[in-house]
C-alpha cells in the first residue's frame, strides 16, 4: 500500500475540472434540484394544476397528526429490519460458500445470481402469479392476511437481492488471507471456530457495506408493494414511499406526497451518517492491518 | 433562456421551474409529454386518448375527420396521442399542468375532470350541445346527463358503454337446476345451494379493490335508491351516514362471513386473469363485473364466452327504494375540450363526429356498445348481438345510470374510499367503522 505522503508522479496530467461538468449538472438537475423543490412543495398545496399555493406549515402539521404516518413508519421500520436479518443471514452463508472451492460451485454461483438480474416489476408480477390462491402454488390467501403479505414482500425482496449481497459478501470471504485459515488449522480450530473467529470477524467492513445498502435500500422500497400488495391488505403494508406515491399519484396531494417525501430523504439520510458512524466505516480501516 | 436573462434577471419563468419539477418528480415513462406544442399555432388539434385495443376506433375517426369537409372548414387537424393506459390519469394531470396540454381528452366524466372544471381549464360544452342537432339527439340523454358537472356538460360520449352485470355459469346452473336471481333473497338461497355444493357462489377479484366496490355501489343503489349516492358525489360527505349504506356494508359482511366469495378473495386480481379463470372453470358459480368481462372471457376461454357465459340485472333488494332497472357502471368515456385550445371550431367539429354513423359501427365491430341513439339498429352485426342488444337495453331502460364511486369523486377522496373498502373487505374493519370513517372524508 503506498503511503498518502508519497509524491504523485503524474501531477501535471490531472485530468481537467471541465470533466466533471456533465456528471455535476445531471446530479444538479436530477438528484438536486427535485429535492429542492421537493422541500419548496411540501410548504404549498398543489393538485398539479395551475401554480402551487402557499399553506405554510400545513401539510408538516398533517404528517404529524397522520395516524396512517405511524403505521407506515412502524411497517416500514420492520420490513427493513426483516429484510435486513433475512438477507444478511442467507446471504452471508451463500457467499462464503461461494468463495469457496468446490465442485460445481461456479455454475450454482452462477444460477443463484440470476434473479438480480431481473427487473423488480418482473419479480413481483412473477411473484404475484405464483401466490394466486386458485393457480398458484400456495393455495392459502397469502397477500390478503396482513402477516402474509408482509413475509411475502420480505421474501420476494430477499429473494431480489440476497444474490447481490452474496457477491460482495463472496468478494469479502475470498479477501481473507488463506494463512489464517492454516494457521488455524495447525492450533486445531474446526470449520465452526474458523468460521466465528476467522470469517465473520474478517467480514467486518463487508457487512457495514453490504448492510448500508440494505438499509437505505429498504426505505425506498417501491415497486414490490405496489405490484403485490398496493399497500394492502387495508393499509398494513403501506410503507412510507407507498404512501408518498398514493398522495401524489394517486390522490393529486402533490403537497403533502412531497412532505412525505421530504420526511423519508432526512430519515434516510439520518440513518445513513448513524450506520456509518456507529460501525466505524468512516474511518475505512484496512482490515488487513497487523497482518 | 437567452430572451429572458434581462428579465431582471429571472431566467427561468415559475410555470417552466414547476413543469421541470413535475417531469422529474414522474418516472421517465411519463415524461414524453405532447411532443408538439399543440396550443395556439396552425390550428392542429391534439387529442389524448386512452392507448387500449380500442383506441383504432379514435384512430379511425381521426383519419375521417382530417379528410372531410369539416375539418377543411375548421381549418384545422386532429393529431391523436394514444397514452398507455395505466398511466393516463397521471400523464394527464401533469400534461394539463403544462404548456404541452391536450386540446381534447379522454376521461371518465364526475370527478376525474373536477379538478380541471375548477382550474376552468373545460370548455362548458352546454349550449354547444344544446344549439347543435347532432350532439343533442345524438347520445342516449342519461350517459350525457353522467359526463355533466353540476348540470352543465364537460363531456363528449365517445367510447361504448360499460354497465356492471352479473353473470352467471351457464354449465354449473344447469348441472345444480338453478336459476338466475332476481331478488335479494333468491341469490341468498343460490348461495346457500351453491355452498353445499361445493362451488363459490362468487368470484371476486378482491386484491384489485374495484370488483369489491361494484358490490357495494349496487347495494347502496338497491337499498337506497341512487339519490344516496348522488348527495355523496356532490360533495356532501354526510351522504355517507345514509341508512342505506350502512345496511349495504352490513349485507356485504354478512356474504363475506357467509363464504360467497370463497377464502382468498383478497389474493385473486381481476387485471391479471386470476378471477375470470375462477368463474370460467366453474369454480365459482357467478361475477359481478363491468361488461368487458364478455371480451375477457372470448379473449382467455373463447368456448365458455361463447356457450356457456350467462347475464342478468343485479337483483331487487326486498322492501329498499332502488329500481331494478338502475344501473351501475361507467357509462361510456367522454372527450372534454380543454379552455387553452387554439381552434375550437376544430375541436367540436371533431366531438361531432363520436355522433355519426360511421363512429357507432366502428364501435360495435369492436365489441363495444355505443352509447349514440342510432345504436340500436347496428347491434345486429355485434360479434355477440344477443350480449349487446342485453347491454343497450340495459342502459336505455336505466331510470338512473350512477357513475363508479371511485371515477365519481375526486380523486383524493377516492384513494381513502377504495382503502376503506378494502378494509371492510378483508374484516379489518366493521361495517359501523366503514361508515365512521368514510364520513371523515372530505
Amino acid at each position: 500500500m503506498r503511503s498518502r505522503s508519497s509524491p504523485r508522479p503524474y501531477r501535471g496530467a490531472s485530468p481537467h475540472a471541465l470533466l466533471a461538468v456533465p456528471g455535476v449538472l445531471f446530479f444538479v438537475f436530477f438528484a438536486v434540484a427535485p429535492m429542492v423543490l421537493a422541500v419548496y412543495l411540501s410548504f404549498t398545496t398543489w393538485n398539479g394544476l395551475g401554480d402551487p399555493k402557499p399553506v405554510g406549515l400545513a401539510n408538516w402539521d398533517k404528517l404529524l397528526h397522520d395516524s396512517r404516518l405511524t403505521q407506515s413508519l412502524t411497517v416500514t421500520v420492520l420490513l427493513t429490519v426483516t429484510s435486513w436479518a433475512f438477507q444478511t443471514v442467507v446471504s452471508l452463508l451463500l457467499g462464503v460458500w461461494a468463495a469457496g472451492r468446490q465442485r460445481n460451485r461456479a455454475i450454482l454461483s452462477a444460477i443463484f445470481f440470476v434473479p438480480f438480474l431481473l427487473s423488480s416489476t418482473a419479480i413481483a408480477l412473477l411473484f404475484y402469479a405464483l401466490l394466486d390462491p386458485n393457480f398458484g402454488i400456495i393455495h392459502q390467501d397469502t397477500l390478503g392476511s396482513t402477516s402474509g403479505a408482509f413475509l411475502a414482500i420480505v421474501f420476494v425482496g430477499g429473494w431480489q437481492f440476497i444474490p447481490f449481497h452474496t457477491l460482495i459478501y463472496q468478494g469479502g470471504a475470498r479477501q481473507i488471507p488463506e494463512v489464517l485459515y492454516q494457521a488455524a488449522a495447525i492450533d486445531g480450530a474446526g470449520r465452526y471456530r474458523q468460521f466465528f473467529s476467522i470469517t465473520l470477524p474478517q467480514l467486518r467492513n463487508t457487512a457495514t457495506t453490504s448492510s448500508v445498502l440494505m438499509i437505505v435500500g429498504s426505505l425506498t422500497y417501491f415497486e414490490t408493494v405496489l405490484i403485490l400488495t398496493q399497500g394492502g391488505p387495508g393499509t398494513d403494508t403501506a410503507i412510507l414511499p407507498y404512501l408518498m406515491y398514493e398522495a401524489g399519484f394517486k390522490s393529486y396531494d402533490f403537497g403533502y406526497a412531497s412532505a412525505i417525501a421530504t420526511f423519508l430523504v432526512v430519515i434516510a439520510t439520518a440513518l445513513s451518517l448513524v450506520l456509518v458512524r456507529l460501525t466505524g466505516f468512516g474511518a475505512m480501516r484496512s482490515t488487513r492491518e497487523g497482518m | 433562456m437567452e430572451p429572458n436573462t434581462s428579465n431582471g434577471g429571472r431566467t427561468f419563468s415559475r410555470r417552466w421551474v414547476l413543469g421541470a419539477g413535475a417531469t422529474t418528480l414522474l418516472t421517465t415513462g411519463l415524461t414524453a409529454c405532447g411532443s408538439s406544442d399543440s396550443t395556439g399555432d396552425s390550428g392542429t388539434v391534439t387529442a389524448f386518448t386512452y392507448g387500449d385495443d380500442a383506441a383504432k376506433v379514435q384512430v379511425k375517426a381521426v383519419t375521417r375527420f382530417n379528410a372531410s369537409a369539416a375539418a377543411k372548414k375548421a381549418k384545422g387537424k386532429i393529431k391523436l396521442e394514444k397514452v398507455p393506459g395505466t398511466d393516463y390519469p397521471a400523464k394527464l394531470r401533469t400534461a394539463m399542468g403544462s404548456p404541452n396540454a391536450p386540446d381534447v381528452f379522454f376521461n371518465w366524466g364526475g370527478g376525474s375532470i373536477k379538478a380541471y372544471q375548477e382550474a376552468n381549464q373545460l370548455v362548458d360544452l352546454t349550449d354547444t350541445i344544446k344549439s347543435d342537432p347532432v350532439l343533442k339527439d345524438g347520445f342516449l340523454p342519461s350517459v350525457l346527463a353522467a359526463g355533466a358537472l353540476k348540470g352543465k356538460n364537460y363531456g363528449i360520449p365517445m367510447r361504448g358503454m360499460q354497465p356492471v352485470i352479473l353473470f352467471y355459469n351457464k354449465t354449473v346452473f344447469a348441472a345444480h337446476k338453478l336459476q338466475p336471481p332476481t331478488t335479494w333473497a333468491e341469490l341468498l338461497d343460490l348461495n346457500k345451494k351453491l355452498k353445499a355444493a361445493d362451488i363459490t357462489p362468487f368470484a371476486l377479484g378482491g386484491a384489485d379493490i374495484w370488483p369489491e366496490l361494484m358490490w357495494l355501489e349496487y347495494l347502496v343503489d338497491r337499498i337506497g335508491g341512487p339519490g344516496v349516492f348522488d348527495k355523496i358525489k356532490n360533495g356532501d360527505a354526510s351522504g355517507w351516514g345514509d341508512p342505506a349504506v350502512l345496511k349495504a356494508a352490513e349485507t356485504v359482511k354478512q356474504l363475506i362471513d357467509d363464504g360467497a366469495f370463497g377464502k382468498g378473495f383478497s389474493s385473486v386480481s381481476y387485471v391479471n386473469g386470476g378471477a375470470p379463470a375462477v368463474f370460467a372453470k366453474g369454480k365459482a358459480a357467478m361475477h359481478l363485473m363491468g361488461s368487458w368481462e364478455y371480451s375477457t372471457q372470448l379473449g382467455k376461454f373463447p368456448d365458455f364466452a361463447k356457450n356457456n357465459l350467462g347475464w342478468c340485472a343485479f337483483p331487487k333488494y326486498e322492501g329498499g327504494a332502488g329500481d331494478i332497472r338502475n344501473v351501475v357502471g361507467n357509462p361510456t368515456n367522454y372527450w372534454s375540450v380543454n379552455a387553452r385550445t387554439g381552434n375550437k371550431d376544430a375541436a367540436i367539429a371533431f366531438l361531432r363526429d363520436c355522433a355519426s354513423e360511421a363512429y357507432a359501427k366502428d364501435l360495435v365491430a369492436n365489441g363495444d356498445i355505443p352509447t349514440t341513439s342510432n345504436a340500436e339498429k347496428l347491434l345486429d352485426s355485434a360479434p355477440n348481438p344477443e350480449f349487446a342488444k342485453f347491454q343497450y337495453q340495459l342502459v336505455q331502460q336505466a331510470p338512473a345510470f350512477t357513475l363508479s364511486w371511485d371515477q365519481a369523486v375526486d380523486p383524493d377522496v377516492s384513494t381513502p374510499m377504495l382503502t376503506e373498502i378494502n378494509k371492510l373487505f378483508v374484516g379489518k374493519s366493521s361495517p359501523a367503522q366503514f361508515v365512521s370513517a368514510l364520513k371523515g372524508l372530505k
